[in-house]
């Protein structure tokens, strides 16, 4: 947009590289971003996205290459260097302390804060002038997933940055939030900020920037402007490969499996959410997507229906059966099966052996203990089994968890629960942070066990994914699920509004004060 | 610089090199610290570690090695299977008093009958002993959330002055011409815990502390339970999603490393000590959780590491006869060894490497 | 029995002089928890403290020299600690434990030439015109001067923590170490500077214990303050003044049974001398209770262990 001729980019990186042991994360990789513009860093999962990112601010050091900003080499230490020089960054993961309030994490992200009112003051003005409103008093555990970008953002913007780093700022917010932050973008780059943005989401993409860096295993495949390319285009750079979308033959829907009705439950911690009044039934063979960003209550809904924290009796019941009281074990002997997000540490134990692990959901149904005493080579089959039929690849079955890939590791998980032959499979983020070709392999098995007769509940974040795969679609917002709606025909809008519920509301009419 | 670089699979051969490392280690700085305090360094490591074993009077020292070692194992099995499972009982000291005076008081209300039956309800007694001072933090935990290891070692105090008060109260030798302290219940042949086999000392805990070994090793190799005690440990949220009771796990891990410290502390106040009085308790309790990590929580690590201890012990002994160290330098050198353990053991998970520098 | 013994000022006296080694040991450890490290091993901490003060103190003729002394000893004995669980990043259960059982054996090993030699006497601070305000004057202003330095070190970490930034960073860096690194924060370099305060002040407490408060060397003398001093922490959830008034609460219940001791009460000494642990158990229990499970004021990333990737 402001980018005159003649004047030397913002920023220019020449041949960075940065190995890790057994993977090159970034090799030989060079690109320029303007004054004002707006620059995508495409790539699938594990491109090396992140490296690349975190090498320009300071946080790791590249082992080769060097970088110029406003014609001056700029070689970071640590990311108070890059701060310094104008460079400011928002993270996939935030990096809030959740214990401290919005203008305390403010003050730490930021190299002289003034004294704490002046502060406050401040973030009040820049929020409104930027429609992103805040509380600088409130205590950020409380705040939203959306909101606690703001206080990213914000954190990032009272530095006056010239250059704006976002690592996948859109995974955490519905559509309406997301007009919202590309509104914010748009009037940044306008005033001239440049802004770098990491996604591999396509459509935003085309629809926000000028400029796009395509990386693939670390290296540069191409640079271009998004908006002259189809997505499909720049989805075969992105990944390599045409990918073929998951096939399924639709079957007639069954009877009711599953039928929850009334589910409420307490957070555990102060800065959970309590899952209130859940309603909602479950055929056989059918996909039931559950739509939401996340911190809405995804990790208690599937902690309620495994059985981690039973409720009462008749507010779940298995093919008519009250299982509300029971425990996960007596869940799986009854046929409802679950996965959960995070793989390591709560799906699998990190540093216990895949036949270890095979062993944590598999004893009941499997049979794989008897009288007290473990079978293991029973266990070890089993784990043999899911290895083979779902292609993990793994030098054998003793090794640990971690030592997996997380597409590999997520296919364990997945193929552990979808061996048992579940009447019910609960599964949350089956493909976060996978990739494509094992995202791929884990629909097409949640798709062929429904087509099977299975009723499966799939909780995730990535719409897109819920539409391909969901009959039937449902949305959490804040611990409350929206009634159940036929996948087949949702527009945009309409899922973007069960999304946001009458939090959504709540954020435009904030943000059109604040315009 | 050097960095540390988390290995993909944990190093097998680290993790058994680790013990040896730190006893040798630990040789090397506890015989820098005799020369400190004005020993000949040599003279004393030898006689801690050679001389219980191959000097002059090793037939009888041999056998005191064992019978230090015998309470040690036996506390160490138990604390393991809690501290795989992240449950720290570090009271163990206190269900060690508990179990020898319960026990104790059984055997002194049938003085001075005998029968067969005395000594098996001893036992029984001694293990409720410790088990119900174990159940308070346990159960303390479960209900309120009440954090175990304050919880536990505040009754080591509590039950060392329950101690003081019975030796002097009522389980007070009536013959005693007034001094504190019980009857001897290893004079008193239905409570006696004679050697198994004289001379030997293998006495009926050393029978308890092997039998407690390979039960051990059975459950956390073969059985369910010992399955979900390292998976606690190792992954807390996996372990609830595996169908773990935490609440449960608690209660059964407290449960038995108390029965087993409270058992030791019977076996000890029928053989070795005698007699239930003020300072009946040395320190075994303690010393256990230095047996239970140098034996990599492991029970066959455990006996290994037990039998270590209690030649340190011995030798300790000795060095204190003979070259006049006072008996607490055995103490600093225990603990040395546990620093050079936990120093060592980051190599069992990670790999040393040299990298060019990077802003950490 | 004779309960007129027991005089109330002076009762209220000997409780600031009895909490002091406690309230000292627990301002430290505080610091350290709110950086997100636990460190168990302040019982050794302070005994090591407790000999070194009293060595020095005993060879140099000057009590204040002790003080100094115990406090770099404790301080040195955290830098094992910190060694340890921040660079070769052991368990710090385990490295707390080990370091209380080595600091036992160690204090008792140095301590061995010390046993029954009285210390040199510590000066008192009558701070002047209120010390002899009636009543008043000789329950707070008639103190050995480490009386007020523990005051003003509750009131110096109150400040530090609530409105200093380098306060703001050491709680950011106990509420979310991974972050606190993101940011660019040297977690590992902070922590190793709050363990070795907690350090300093262990020994210094121990000290305390050693050279003015009892004073006399005797092996295993803190007889579990550590582990009270950590039970504070908890119970004053993690607020320093809070932790002022645990100290004293319990200094008052320890003067209280030993005055009760010495007046020669009905019950046994034995249950006399367990009260104060007994209390402990109770008071943490009552606040375990009050909060239900999950510990909200706990720091984050208590206890655990921090590994920058990159």
């Amino acid at each position: 947009m402001s980018e005159a001729d003649g004047e030397p980019p913002l920023l220019v990186v020449e041949g960075l590289t940065k190995a890790y042991p057994g993977v090159l994360a970034n090799d030989h990789v060079s690109f320029s971003v303007a004054h004002g513009e707006v620059h995508a860093l495409l790539g699938e999962n594990g491109a090396g996205k992140s490296t690349l990112v975190k090498m320009i601010y300071g946080l790791v050091r590249p082992d080769e290459g060097r970088m110029m900003l406003e014609g001056r080499p700029y070689a970071p230490h640590r990311p108070s260097d890059a701060r310094r020089a104008g460079v400011a960054m928002v993270f996939q993961h935030f990096s809030l302390f959740e214990a401290l309030n919005v203008a305390e994490n403010i003050a730490l992200g930021m190299e002289d804060p003034p004294p704490q009112g002046e502060l406050s003051a401040r973030i009040r003005e820049v929020s409104v002038a930027y429609g992103l409103p805040l509380d600088p008093e409130r205590i950020v555990g409380e705040l939203s997933a959306g909101e606690r970008q703001r206080v990213e953002i914000i954190r990032c913007l009272l530095q006056n940055p010239k250059l704006l780093i976002m690592d996948e700022p859109t995974s955490v917010l519905t559509p309406q939030e997301v007009e919202i932050l590309f509104r914010t973008l748009r009037k940044l780059s306008a005033e001239g900020t440049a802004i770098l943005y990491i996604s591999h989401k396509l459509e935003e993409v085309i629809d926000l920037c000028e400029n796009a860096t395509i990386l693939r295993h670390g290296k540069v495949v191409a640079t271009c402007n998004p908006r002259e390319h189809s997505a499909r285009e720049l989805a075969e750079l992105m990944v390599g490969e045409i990918l073929t979308p998951p096939h399924r033959e639709r079957a007639e829907l069954g009877d009711v499996v599953l039928e929850v009705r009334g589910l409420s439950l307490q957070a555990t911690s102060h800065f959970g959410t309590s899952l209130k009044d859940i309603c909602f039934s479950l055929r056989a063979g059918e996909v039931l997507g559950i739509g939401g960003v996340a911190g809405n209550g995804q990790d208690e809904l599937l902690a309620a229906l495994s059985g981690e924290r039973p409720t009462a009796a008749d507010t779940i019941r298995l093919n008519g059966q009250e299982i509300g009281a029971l425990g996960p074990n007596e869940r799986r002997a009854l046929g409802l099966l679950a996965a959960p997000e995070e793989r390591l540490g709560h799906a699998a134990a990190p540093d216990m052996s895949l036949t270890e692990n095979a062993l944590l959901t598999g004893a009941v149904r499997e049979r794989l203990v008897r009288r007290g005493l473990i079978d293991w080579p029973r266990s070890r089959a089993f784990a043999k089994r899911i290895t083979e039929v779902f292609d993990v690849r793994t030098p054998g079955t003793e090794v640990p968890a971690r030592a997996l890939s997380g597409g590999n590791l997520q296919k364990f998980v997945i193929g552990r629960e979808v061996l048992q032959r579940p009447e019910v499979l609960v599964v949350n983020q089956p493909t976060w942070g996978v990739d494509a070709s094992a995202a791929a392999a884990i629909r097409q098995a949640i798709l062929d066990l429904a087509e099977g007769g299975a009723g499966v509940i799939v909780i995730s974040q990535d719409l897109d994914e819920l539409m391909e795969i969901s009959d039937t679609f449902a949305a959490l917002n804040e611990g409350r699920l929206s009634a159940p709606r036929p996948a087949r025909g949702l527009s945009v809008e309409e899922i973007g509004l069960m999304l946001g519920g009458v939090h959504g509301a709540k954020v435009e009419e904030g943000a059109d004060a604040g315009a | 610089m050097l960095v540390l670089e988390k290995r993909k699979v944990p190093s097998r051969f680290w993790a058994r090199a680790t013990p040896l490392l730190a006893v040798i280690l630990t040789m090397l700085a506890g015989g820098a610290l005799f020369a400190l305090l004005g020993k000949d360094p040599v003279e004393a490591v030898r006689t801690i570690f050679w001389d219980p074993l191959f000097s002059e009077f090793a037939f009888y020292y041999r056998s005191q090695i064992l019978v230090k070692a015998w309470p040690l194992i036996l506390i160490a099995v138990g604390l393991s299977l809690g501290f795989r499972a992240g449950i720290w009982n570090i009271g163990a000291e206190g269900q060690y008093i508990m179990g020898a005076i319960l026990g104790g008081a059984v055997g002194l209300a049938f003085y001075p009958a005998e029968g067969w039956y005395i000594f098996p309800l001893m036992i029984l007694a001694g293990a409720l002993g410790g088990l119900l001072w174990a159940m308070v933090p346990a159960i303390l935990r479960t209900k309120f959330g009440t954090n175990e290891i304050l919880v536990s070692l505040m009754l080591v105090y509590v039950a060392e002055n329950i101690l003081s008060s019975v030796s002097f109260g009522i389980l007070k030798n009536p013959q005693g011409f007034g001094f504190p302290g019980s009857r001897n219940l290893n004079d008193y042949a239905a409570s006696a815990n004679m050697d198994l086999i004289e001379g030997t000392g293998l006495h009926w805990g050393g029978a308890a502390a092997l039998l407690a070994v390979m039960l051990a090793w059975g459950l956390l190799t073969r059985h369910i339970l010992g399955y979900r005690i390292r998976l606690s440990g190792e992954a807390p949220r996996a372990a609830r999603f595996g169908g773990v009771d935490p609440d449960r796990l608690v209660l059964i891990c407290l449960g038995v490393s108390g029965a087993l410290a409270g058992l030791a502390g019977l076996f000890e106040v029928t053989g070795p000590a005698g007699q239930l009085s003020p300072d009946f308790n040395v320190g075994y309790g303690f010393t256990a959780i230095i047996v239970a990590f140098l034996g990599r929580l492991h029970p066959l690590g455990i006996l290994l590491a037990g039998l270590l201890l209690g030649l340190t012990e011995v030798g300790g002994g000795i060095a204190q006869q003979n070259l006049g160290l006072p008996s607490a330098s055995i103490k600093a050198f225990q603990g040395m060894l546990l620093f050079f353990l936990l120093a060592m053991d980051v190599f069992t998970d990670y790999r040393l490497r040299f990298r060019r520098e990077e802003a950490i | 029995m004779d309960y007129s013994a027991i005089d109330p000022a002076l009762l209220l006296a000997t409780l600031m002089i009895s909490a002091t080694p406690i309230l000292l040991a627990a301002i430290g450890e505080l610091v350290v928890e709110k950086a997100g490290v636990l460190n168990l091993g302040v019982e050794g901490m302070m005994i090591t403290g407790a000999i070194c003060g009293f060595a020095i103190a005993v060879e140099s003729g000057n009590p204040f020299l002790g003080l100094i002394a115990a406090a770099l000893a404790g301080a040195a004995l955290s830098l094992v600690f910190a060694f340890l669980t921040q660079i070769l990043l052991s368990n710090q259960v385990a490295t707390g434990l080990a370091l209380t059982l080595f600091g036992l054996g160690l204090s008792s090993l140095i301590g061995k030439p010390y046993a029954g030699i009285k210390p040199p006497a510590s000066p008192r601070l009558d701070i002047p015109l209120l010390s002899d305000i009636p009543v008043l004057g000789p329950i707070l202003f008639r103190h050995d001067p480490m009386v007020y330095v523990s005051l003003a070190l509750v009131a110096a970490v109150w400040f530090f923590l609530k409105y200093t930034r380098a306060g703001l960073i050491l709680r950011a860096v106990g509420e979310n170490h991974d972050a606190a690194h993101a940011l660019g924060y040297k977690v590992v370099r902070i922590r190793f500077l709050a363990i070795m305060f907690g350090g300093a002040c262990a020994g210094l407490g121990g000290a305390y214990l050693s050279l003015i408060r009892v004073p006399q060397w005797t092996e295993g003398m803190t007889a579990g303050a550590g582990w009270i001093a950590l039970a504070l922490v908890v119970f004053a959830s993690w607020r320093p003044w809070r932790v002022l008034l645990g100290a004293y609460l319990f200094g008052g219940i320890t003067v209280l049974q030993l005055n009760l001791q010495a007046a020669g009460l009905a019950i046994p000494v034995e249950y006399l001398s367990m009260s104060p642990y007994i209390v402990t158990i109770l008071v943490l229990v009552y606040i375990s209770a009050r909060k239900g499970r999950g510990n909200l004021d706990a720091p984050a990333s208590l206890g655990r262990t921090f590994h920058a990737t990159h």
